[in-house]
């Protein structure tokens, strides 16, 4: 991965989240917030229907990265803000989300814990759109590239 | 109204251990393409002691801790109007099946703006020989005043 500078861009991934996906994350993550699920209870707090939860969001988009690097066992921090929801209509289709990535920084991986040799660390931003909006904001990733 | 002297506290450590079928379950909930989440084989062969957890996978023992606290009625947070603003995670190694991991919550910040409340909860996670496996800071905002 030698290539990889900044300005490099991740290949980009279109997901569409379903309101099965939902019910799968919740169990799957123990985050059973009835916003996820109920449009009764998402109507009453004054969102516009059922939202996917944040850390789906942010795990799928997360797929940017380990897709690139191909071992999540690299990524070293990740962080975002949640700045938009994505509403999950009770539909087939579900709520599409398109996710991009780009090199922002490449250094020399300095601390001793990283022993490979010439071993590098990228950070990436990613960029998460839903309905012609972004809705993840300081979404990056550090990842570590094989020397 | 929320009880203001939590703020600087921590939280009890709980421990959890992270069991391989449920790496299995999240990377398949993420729809995570990596072998080393799902093919114990494939882990083995990159190195890895067992299946490798995603990134985020932190959330399915931290956010259950987060959600019992923030429900205690001792704190007073109105969980309900709660959005998640923010979240932060520096893995200082991965997490892998088989670990078990102990979370402390330290409630580190909170400041009202315009009838929001804005919480910030870190969790340090550490293994079994106490070494530090990753740090996750959450920003959580519902409505309300100090």
């Amino acid at each position: 991965m030698s290539a990889i500078e900044k300005g490099t861009e991740l290949p980009p991934l279109s997901l569409r989240v379903t309101r099965a996906d939902l019910v799968r994350y919740a169990g799957a993550s123990g985050d059973f917030n009835p916003i996820h699920w109920s449009d009764r209870v998402a109507g009453s707090v004054g969102l516009p229907g059922v939202i996917a939860h944040g850390m789906l969001t942010m795990a799928l988009a997360g797929r940017l990265v380990t897709q690139w690097v191909g071992d999540p066992a690299l990524v070293r921090s990740y962080g975002v803000r949640f700045t938009r929801p994505v509403v999950v209509p009770d539909d087939d289709d579900g709520a599409l989300v398109e996710f991009s990535g780009k090199v922002t920084d490449v250094t020399d991986v300095t601390d001793v814990a990283d022993a490979e040799d010439g071993a590098r660390v990228a950070r990436v931003a990613i960029t998460a759109v839903f309905d012609g909006k972004t809705v993840l904001g300081r979404a990056t990733a550090e990842v570590v590239l094989p020397g | 109204m929320v009880d203001t002297s939590f703020v600087g506290r921590a939280l009890d450590p709980v421990t959890y251990r992270v069991g391989r079928e449920k790496i299995r379950e999240f990377a398949l909930a993420i729809g995570e393409g990596a072998l080393v989440c799902t093919d114990i084989d494939a882990a083995r062969a990159a190195g890895h002691a067992d299946l490798v957890a995603p990134p985020t996978f932190t959330v399915t023992f931290t956010l259950p801790l987060i959600t019992e606290f923030l429900k205690d009625p001792a704190f007073g947070w109105d969980y309900a109007r709660m959005v998640h603003a923010d979240q932060s995670i520096t893995l200082h190694r991965p997490v892998v099946g088989g670990d078990e991991l102990t979370t402390v919550i330290h409630v580190e910040d909170l400041k009202a703006r315009a009838g929001s409340l804005m919480l910030t909860l870190r969790c340090e996670v550490t293994d079994a020989d106490g070494a530090a496996v990753a740090t996750t800071t959450a920003m959580l905002v519902t409505q309300g005043e100090l």
